[in-house]
C-alpha cells in the first residue's frame, strides 16, 4: 500500500516544481503549479508556507533570500541531495496511488 | 546556512517572527503587483491577494509551529516557567535542592576516593603485570626476603622478566650545617626498569651499579629536586654525603612517581648487600616482579614455591619452612584500603538513595497539590505529552540545580576529608595526591545526575498518568488516585526508613567495634606514655658497651625530667602496623624436625615491663644486673608458651637462636601485649634485655604523671644535648601512638563516617515520614471533623493518627532489621569483637528510628487532634 495523502501531494507538488525551476520563492511556485497543470491545481497559498518550513526542517529544500526581478526581496527555495531522493520516492509512491484509484474506478 | 542563522536566533523570537512575516508579506505583495498588471485597481488588487492568501495570523502561526528550531525555544519557555514555578515554592525547591546536594556530595566524594585509590592504574607502565614478592614464614605470609634469597629468586625463576629488591629506609643526610633524617629508599639496579618509570633527568641505575665494589649513586624525587636543589639541572654529578659516605647524583625521578611501599622516599640509592653467604638469614629487602606475558600470578607463586622449596632443602639453617608469597601489586599498595573503600562508597550510596526517594516524595505531594492546575491546563488544551514536558523539565531543573550544589560541595568536602587523614599516613599513601574532580569523577557525578533527573521527571509522570485528568477539576474529588498516591508516597517512606535502618545498624556496629578496639586489652597502660625513636650513628658508637652506656645516660637525664615516674628503652615498642622483627630460634634438648620455630623478638630495658605497665603471668621481670656479663635470659608472652610449650612449663628451659649462639634461659611470661595492629591476635615474642642485645635504634619510653604531651620537646632536646649527632625520630605520646595506626584509623574513619551518612539518613527518612503523615492529615481534616463532631475524643483521633505512622514505621525498622544482618555480614571482616547480628546495638538504632518516627508523626497528629470540626465542615 502506497503512503499517500493530500500533505504528501502538496509536497510531491513542491519538490517536483522546485526539481524544474532550480531556485523559486513560494509566490513562484503557487504560479507554477497553476500554470503547469493548465489551471486545474490551485495550491491556497497560505498552506504552502508551513509545508515548505516543514520540508526545511527536514532537509529535504534549503532557503536563502535574494531580489526577484522586480528588485523585492523574497525567500528563495531550492532542492537538497536529500530532497532529491526524497521527490523520487514520493513521485513513485503517487503513481502507486493514482494506479490504485484508477482501477477502483474502472472495475464494473 | 539558514539553520545557523536559525539557531543565531534563537533566543530573540521576534527576530524569527520577522522573518516569516517578511516573507509572507512579500508573497502578497507580488500577488498585488500582478493583479495590478493584469489590471485591477490598487484597492481591488491588495483585496484579490488577502483574499487568495487566506487568515496571515493564522498561516503564521502554523509556520512558526513548523519550525523546529523553535520547539527549543518552547523548550527555554518552559524552562523559565519552571524556575518560576520552583521559586515560587522557595521552601520546597530549597528542601529538595539541599537534600540532593548533600546526597550528591557524599556519593561523590567517596567515589573520588575510590577513584584515587583503586580505579586509576599506578603510574607504571602495565602496572597489572606487576607484583610483589614476599617470604612467606609459619607466623605469617609477607616477611622481608635475605638479599641472598633475592639473588637466587632472581637467577633461578622463568615466570618474571624481571625481578628487583627494594627496601625503605631513613638516612642520616650531612648537609654543610647539619645532620638531617631523611627518608629514603634502597634499591637493585633494574627497579624502576622493571616498573617502566625512566628519570625526567640524568639516567637510571645501571645495570652492576647495586654491587658493593661500585662508587655509590643516588637518584632525587621529584619533590626532593625541587625543594631542596631548587629544580636546578646542575644537581646532577652533584655529590652528597649520605651516613658520612659521599654519593652522586645521577638523575631525578619523574613527578607523578610514587612507590607507597617506600613511603615518600626523597633519595633513592642503589643496593650495597654483601654477598657474604652467611647472611642468607639477614632479612630486610621487599621485592617486586614484572611478570612474563601469559604467565598468571597463581603460575608465578608455584614456580616460586619450588624454588624456594629446593632453597631450603639446600640452606637448612635458614631457609627452612620459609615459602615465597606473590601477590598482584595493587593488591599490596591499596588492599588494605579496598573494603573499606567500598562499604564508604555503599554507605554514601545509600544516603543518595535516600536524598531521592524523599525528593521523589516531595515531588510527589506537589504534583498532587498542582492536580487542579494540570487540569486547568489540560482542559484549555495542553496536551498531555506538552504537560509531561512541563513536569520533566522542572525534575530535570531540580536534578541540575542539586547536582551542580553538590558538585561545589564536592570539591570542599574532598579537601576536609583529606585533612582528616592523619599527615603521615598521608604520606604513606601518595595516591591520594592525585584526588579531586577529575574526569572521571565528573563522569560519574553526570551519570549521578541523569539518574537523579530521569526519576524526577518520571514521578509526577507516573502521578498524571496514574489518574483521569478530569476528576482533579473536581475541586476537593476523592479520586482513586489519592490512594493510588498514598500508597506509593507510603512505600516510599517505608523504603527511606528501611535504607536509614541498615545505615544506623552499620553505624552502630562500625561505632562499637572502634570502641572495643580503642578498649581492648593491649596488655598496658597506654596513658601516660611518651616515647621517641633514636637513632646513634654507627661511626661514633660501634662497640655495644658503647650503646648500652648511651642508652643508659639517656635513661638517666630523661629521668630527671620534670614528672617522669619511669624509664625504659625498647629495640622496637607495641602498636606498630607491622609487628615485624622476627627471628628463628630452635628449644633446647628438644629434636629439630623439619619446621623451624619463628617468634618476633623485642630487646628492652631492665624496667621496660613496669614501665610500660605490663602483667607478669608467671617467673620475673630482668634485673639491671642481667647485662651481657651475665647468663642470657628472656622473658616469653603468653601465646609464646602456648604455642611452643603447651602443657609444659615454659620457665627454666633454654633456646638459642641457632647453633652459633649461646643458650638463653626463659625466665619469666608476661600476658600478652599488641605488639602489631590492635585489630589482630598477638603473635609469639620473645623478650631479651636490650644490655645483652644492644642494637643503635631504639626507643626511648616515659612514664610521667604529668600530661605526656609536656615531654615531647624535653626528650628531643635531651637527646641533641647528650650528642648533637644522635637522629630523632617523631616524638608522641602512646596514645596519640595507637590512634595514628593504619587499622585504628581506618576503623575510626569508616565508624565516623557512616555514622555521618546514617545520622543524615535519620533526618531524611524522619523527614520523609513527617511529610506523608502531614499530607495525609491536611487530607482527611473533613473526615476528622466529621468523626469529632460525631462524638470522637481527641485521643481517638491521636490514635488514628499514630496507627498510620505506626504501622509505617514498623514495616519500615522491621524490614530495615532484616537488610542490616545481611549487609552487615558483608562487612563482617570490618568489624572488630563485634558480631553483625549484635543485638543490643540493632535494638538500639531500632528505638532510636522508632523514637525520631514517632515524634515526627506526633506533630501532625497533634495538629489533626485540634480540628475545630465546625470549621472543618463549614469549609466544605
Amino acid at each position: 500500500m502506497a503512503k499517500n495523502d493530500l500533505q504528501g501531494t502538496l509536497d510531491l507538488l513542491v519538490l517536483k516544481t522546485l526539481s524544474q525551476k532550480g531556485e523559486c520563492h513560494g509566490y513562484g511556485i503557487v504560479l507554477h503549479i497553476q500554470q503547469a497543470s493548465d489551471d486545474l491545481l490551485r495550491v491556497e497559498e497560505g498552506s504552502l508556507y508551513p509545508a515548505l518550513h516543514r520540508m526545511e526542517q527536514r532537509g529535504w529544500i534549503s532557503s536563502d533570500w535574494a531580489l526577484t526581478e522586480t528588485k523585492r526581496k523574497a525567500k528563495y527555495y531550492k532542492l537538497t541531495s536529500a530532497g532529491r531522493k526524497k521527490l523520487v520516492e514520493v513521485e513513485k509512491d503517487f503513481e502507486h496511488l493514482v494506479k490504485g484509484v484508477r482501477a477502483i474506478l474502472r472495475y464494473a | 546556512m539558514s539553520m545557523f542563522r536559525r539557531i543565531f536566533n534563537l533566543f530573540s523570537r521576534s527576530h524569527m517572527e520577522r522573518e516569516i512575516d517578511a516573507e509572507l508579506r512579500s508573497h502578497i505583495e507580488m500577488r498585488i503587483e500582478d493583479n495590478i498588471a493584469s489590471g485591477m485597481s490598487p484597492d481591488e488588487a491588495r483585496r484579490d491577494a488577502h483574499l487568495r492568501f487566506g487568515n496571515l495570523i493564522s498561516t503564521k502561526e502554523h509556520v512558526t509551529h513548523a519550525d523546529a528550531t523553535l520547539t527549543l525555544y518552547s523548550i527555554w519557555l518552559d524552562i523559565r516557567f519552571g524556575r518560576r514555578q520552583l521559586r515560587k515554592n522557595f521552601g520546597f525547591s530549597c528542601t529538595a535542592i539541599l537534600v540532593l546536594s548533600l546526597g550528591m556530595c557524599a556519593s561523590v566524594a567517596l567515589f573520588a576516593f575510590v577513584d584515587a585509590v583503586l580505579i586509576r592504574p599506578l603510574p607504571y607502565q602495565s602496572s597489572s603485570r606487576l607484583v610483589a614478592l614476599f617470604e612467606s614464614t609459619p607466623l605469617g605470609s609477607r616477611f622481608h626476603l635475605s638479599y641472598l634469597d633475592y639473588l637466587d629468586w632472581k637467577k633461578q625463576n622463568k615466570v618474571f622478566e624481571s625481578l628487583e629488591a627494594y627496601d625503605k629506609v631513613y638516612f642520616a643526610l650531612n648537609t654543610a650545617t647539619e645532620t638531617q633524617l631523611v627518608d629514603g629508599a634502597t634499591v637493585s639496579a633494574g627497579f624502576f626498569r622493571t616498573l617502566g618509570v625512566t628519570p625526567v633527568i640524568g639516567r637510571d641505575f645501571r645495570e652492576g651499579e647495586d654491587t658493593p665494589s661500585v662508587p655509590r649513586t643516588v637518584m632525587l624525587s621529584y619533590a626532593a629536586w625541587q625543594s631542596r636543589y631548587g629544580g636546578r639541572q646542575d644537581v646532577l654529578e652533584r655529590t652528597l654525603t649520605i651516613e658520612g659516605v659521599p654519593y652522586v647524583v645521577i638523575g631525578v625521578l619523574p613527578r607523578e612517581f610514587h612507590f607507597a611501599p617506600a613511603g615518600p622516599a626523597e633519595f633513592w640509592t642503589s643496593l650495597h648487600e654483601s654477598s657474604n653467604p652467611n647472611n642468607r638469614g639477614n632479612h630486610g629487602l621487599l621485592a617486586i616482579a614484572r611478570l612474563k606475558n601469559n604467565v598468571s600470578v597463581e603460575s608465578a607463586a608455584s614456580d616460586m614455591t619450588s624454588i624456594t622449596q629446593q632453597l631450603a632443602k639446600q640452606y637448612p639453617d635458614s631457609d627452612e619452612g620459609r615459602g615465597a608469597t606473590v601477590l598482584p601489586l595493587t593488591e599490596v599498595i591499596v588492599g588494605r584500603l579496598r573494603p573499606v573503600l567500598w562499604l564508604l562508597l555503599c554507605g554514601a550510596t545509600l544516603l543518595l538513595l535516600i536524598a531521592c526517594v524523599n525528593v521523589s516524595g516531595l515531588i510527589l505531594v506537589r504534583s498532587e497539590n498542582r492536580r487542579h492546575e494540570t487540569a486547568v491546563r489540560a482542559a484549555l488544551g495542553a496536551s498531555r505529552m506538552r504537560l509531561i514536558r512541563q513536569f520533566a523539565t522542572e525534575g530535570v531543573i531540580l536534578a541540575a540545580a542539586g547536582s551542580l550544589l553538590g558538585i561545589s560541595a564536592t570539591y570542599g568536602a574532598i579537601s576536609l576529608l583529606l585533612q582528616l587523614v592523619p599527615v603521615n599516613m598521608l604520606r604513606e599513601m601518595p595516591y591520594l595526591q592525585h584526588l579531586g574532580l577529575t574526569p572521571h569523577v565528573l563522569l560519574f557525578a553526570a551519570l549521578v545526575g541523569l539518574v537523579m533527573a530521569t526519576l524526577f521527571s518520571l514521578t509526577p509522570i507516573l502521578c498524571l498518568s496514574l489518574s483521569d485528568m478530569r476528576a482533579g477539576l473536581v475541586e476537593s474529588g476523592r479520586s482513586g488516585a489519592k490512594t493510588a498516591w498514598k500508597h506509593l508516597g507510603a512505600n516510599l517512606v517505608v523504603l527511606e526508613l528501611c535504607t536509614a535502618m541498615v545505615l544506623l545498624a552499620g553505624a552502630g556496629l562500625l561505632g562499637k567495634s572502634f570502641y572495643r578496639l580503642l578498649h581492648a586489652d593491649i596488655g598496658i597502660e597506654p596513658d601516660h606514655l611518651a616515647m621517641m625513636r633514636l637513632r646513634a650513628p654507627h661511626s661514633r658508637y660501634p662497640k655495644d658497651e658503647q650503646i648500652v652506656a648511651l642508652a643508659q645516660r639517656f635513661m638517666d637525664e630523661a629521668g630527671r625530667l620534670p614528672g617522669v615516674q619511669s624509664v625504659a628503652v625498647a629495640h622496637q615498642i607495641p602498636a606498630a602496623d607491622i609487628a615485624g622483627g622476627n627471628t628463628t630460634f630452635e628449644i633446647i634438648g628438644r629434636p629439630q624436625h623439619g619446621s623451624t620455630n619463628e617468634s618476633s623478638g623485642r630487646q628492652v630495658s631492665a624496667n621496660y615491663f613496669n614501665t610500660m605497665q605490663a602483667r607478669l603471668a608467671r617467673g620475673r621481670y630482668f634485673a639491671q644486673t642481667d647485662d651481657a656479663s651475665k647468663s642470657r635470659v628472656m622473658i616469653v608472652n603468653q601465646a609464646f608458651a602456648r604455642k611452643f610449650f603447651p602443657g609444659e612449663d615454659a620457665i627454666g628451659k633454654h633456646i638459642r637462636y641457632d647453633a652459633s649462639t649461646p643458650p638463653i634461659e626463659i625466665v619469666g611470661i608476661v600476658n600478652d601485649i599488641k605488639e602489631g595492629p590492635l585489630d589482630t591476635e598477638v603473635q609469639p615474642v620473645l623478650y631479651t634485655p636490650f644490655s645483652q642485645e644492644p642494637d643503635n635504634a631504639f626507643y626511648v619510653i616515659l612514664r610521667t604523671a604529668h600530661a605526656p604531651q609536656e615531654l615531647l620537646q624535653p626528650l628531643e632536646r635531651t637527646a641533641h644535648s647528650i650528642d648533637p649527632n644522635i637522629l630523632t625520630f617523631g616524638p608522641e605520646t602512646m596514645d596519640d601512638r595507637i590512634s595514628h595506626l593504619q587499622s585504628t584509623y581506618l576503623h575510626r574513619s569508616s565508624a565516623c563516617l557512616i555514622g555521618g551518612f546514617a545520622g543524615a539518613a535519620l533526618l531524611l527518612g524522619v523527614v520523609g515520614l513527617y511529610g506523608v503523615i502531614a499530607y495525609s492529615v491536611s487530607q482527611r481534616t473533613k473526615e476528622i471533623g466529621v468523626r469529632m463532631a460525631l462524638g470522637a475524643q481527641r485521643h481517638a483521633v491521636y490514635r488514628l493518627i499514630l496507627k498510620e505512622a505506626g504501622r509505617l514505621a514498623a514495616i519500615g525498622i522491621s524490614t530495615g532489621i532484616l537488610c542490616s544482618v545481611a549487609t552487615a555480614s558483608l562487612i563482617r571482616n570490618l568489624l572488630f569483637g563485634t558480631q553483625p547480628w549484635d543485638a543490643a546495638t540493632l535494638a538500639g538504632v531500632s528505638i532510636l528510628l522508632a523514637t525520631a518516627a514517632l515524634l515526627a508523626s506526633y506533630i501532625p497528629a497533634r495538629r489533626a487532634a485540634s480540628v475545630n470540626p465546625v470549621e472543618a465542615l463549614r469549609a466544605e
